[in-house]
């Protein structure tokens, strides 16, 4: 088996006294598309953040790309440029309209010129189809549109894998398969993607990998196949009855 | 409209034109109520003519506007408007000052170190919490004595080019008052940063924490976070906040008149005690304040419209 693109092992997080992370062990190798899933509070949320350091952990090693992540500004800033991450709010900048919103990170952080970032920014609105809002702003979008929009941001910046954290969540049913087209279609492009998500027809039709995560733990990981008809835990079992 | 209604079953209704918009929000009861408020107004105007009879005399308030100068005969601006000038130069100076210390305190207030949040807390506590007069006294003769003289701005004034000191006298008039001035100012300013300081710890706080997460998981840097994402936003929720507490700040340099800062208000009072003509003086006095305020709460309120735009 070649290295694995990310590597966790021995997760360990706590908020003050609440256990969130109970020792994780996972590993994503380059091009997979892992789905986590889980009831609220189980931790996968923490769990993404920990990964581009958006959280940092107390105990265990995450390794990107071979490379131990340490306690370290400078290497956390390089490591996020390399990991996208869309919200389940959207957060994109307010202040700032579409174009901007993608064109501002690559102009900092990439030092690319203003030309240079509109071009690829125009390119990534049209990926995901929706270069005639660019000059916008994120309130005049519906939620869908702002979705796609902070997908389009994310992907400006090349990154070499995409966290998704429950990025369907706070849309009204009309919109979400609108976002998951797109994320599909990143998919099927070859981008390493982790998904936080409780879409089952997503995970069963573009995951490699699904994982269970409940109180902190990982309870299970299979391939969609498997752990869809015949999950090993009587935990996932429930859990699966409750949302399918 | 019976044309309007489908034919056919499931079919969308055509869209039609909206029906006119209501006239002015204005009926019989409104202009009673103004007929009411207008009559309370008179009748209170004319017990008070009644109850203390005062004889208006303006004329001998007007050479304090203006002056003919006795020896080449030319108009100057007398008390009053030199008054005026030394108000609006505290002003300015004084917003861009209290600015300059509210940014900076106001993101003391909210860093993860404690040590310049506690500053910064202090700092707000105690100017908000005495009454401004106190303030004023206190600073200017126990805290300011301490480090005004050893600036010595005059004397290095004074060894400053001819030109280079026509250019500050316009801005911080005359040389020979300028330690008054720079007293009157600091003190102003250290007084109304501390309310600016919390307004834009206020408008920190009020930009979702989400903001910064998304520039920061884009690889972008602590500081182009701050600068590029979370200040721009703190600062356009807080522009009406901003507004307000610069028209305060304005009329609160009257304050300083009480450590004879020739402003305005220090001005008026000379001016009332040399003419014996209290009211009138007072009138005069208020009528520009407002003048200035309300120039600047138009200015200010055309701002807030352009920003609310582009949101």
């Amino acid at each position: 088996m070649s290295q694995a693109l990310i590597q966790i092992e021995g997760l360990n997080k706590w908020f003050g006294q609440h256990h969130v992370l109970r020792d994780i062990h996972l590993s994503v190798q380059a091009g997979q598309k892992v789905v986590i899933c889980g009831p609220s509070g189980s931790g996968k949320s923490t769990l993404i953040r920990c990964l581009n350091q958006l959280e940092l952990h107390q105990e265990g090693s995450i390794r990107f790309e071979g490379r131990l992540i340490e306690d370290d500004a400078a290497q956390r800033q390089q490591l996020r440029r390399q990991m996208g991450m869309v919200f389940q709010q959207f957060n994109l900048f307010g202040h700032l309209s579409v174009l901007q919103n993608c064109v501002l990170p690559q102009m900092r952080v990439l030092g690319l010129s203003q030309a240079q970032a509109r071009e690829r920014a125009m390119q990534l609105l049209e990926r995901v189809r929706i270069p005639e809002q660019a000059d916008k702003f994120p309130a005049q979008l519906s939620g869908g549109q702002q979705q796609r929009v902070a997908i389009a941001r994310s992907l400006c910046m090349q990154p070499k894998v995409m966290l998704f954290d429950e990025p369907t969540s706070a849309l009204d049913p009309e919109m979400i398969k609108e976002v998951l087209d797109v994320m599909t279609e990143l998919a099927e492009s070859g981008m390493t993607m982790l998904c936080v998500t409780h879409e089952m027809g997503f995970a069963r039709r573009v995951a490699d990998s699904v994982v269970f995560m409940d109180q902190g733990c990982l309870v299970e990981q299979a391939a969609p196949e498997e752990f869809f008809s015949k999950p090993r835990s009587a935990r996932t079992r429930d859990f699966l009855a409750k949302i399918l | 409209m019976r044309e309007n209604i489908p034919d056919q079953p499931g079919s969308l209704i055509a869209p039609r034109p909206a029906p006119p918009e209501r006239k002015l929000p204005w009926g019989r009861l409104d202009a009673f109520w103004l007929l009411l408020i207008a009559a309370l107004l008179a009748a209170g105007a004319l017990r008070a003519q009644g109850a203390f009879s005062y004889e208006w005399n303006w004329s001998s308030v007007w050479p304090y506007i203006i002056k003919t100068d006795p020896k080449t005969g030319q108009w100057a601006p007398n008390l009053l408007v030199q008054g005026l000038l030394t108000t609006l130069r505290l002003a300015l100076w004084g917003m861009a000052l209290a600015l300059a210390i509210g940014l900076l305190m106001g993101w003391m207030r909210n860093h993860p170190r404690l040590l310049l949040r506690l500053i910064s807390a202090s700092y707000v506590m105690t100017v908000r919490n005495i009454p401004p007069v106190v303030f004023v006294f206190v600073f200017v003769y126990f805290i300011a004595s301490q480090f005004m003289p050893s600036l010595a701005l005059d004397q290095r004034l004074s060894e400053l080019p001819a030109s280079a000191q026509e250019v500050l006298a316009v801005l911080f008039g005359p040389a020979a008052l300028i330690n008054n001035f720079f007293l009157g100012l600091v003190c102003l300013s250290v007084f109304s940063g501390a309310y600016v300081t919390e307004i834009v710890r206020a408008g920190l706080q009020a930009v979702p924490p989400g903001q910064a997460e998304a520039a920061r998981s884009l690889g972008m840097s602590e500081g182009d976070s701050l600068r590029f994402v979370v200040w721009p936003q703190a600062l356009r929720q807080v522009l009406p906040a901003l507004s307000g507490q610069f028209i305060q700040l304005i009329k609160d340099s009257s304050l300083v008149s009480l450590v004879s800062i020739q402003e305005l208000t220090f001005m008026a009072q000379d001016v009332q005690v040399s003419t014996q003509r209290v009211f009138e003086v007072f009138v005069l006095t208020a009528a520009v304040y407002f003048c200035i305020c309300f120039v600047l709460s138009q200015s200010l309120a055309y701002l807030e419209r352009r920003h609310a735009r582009a949101r």
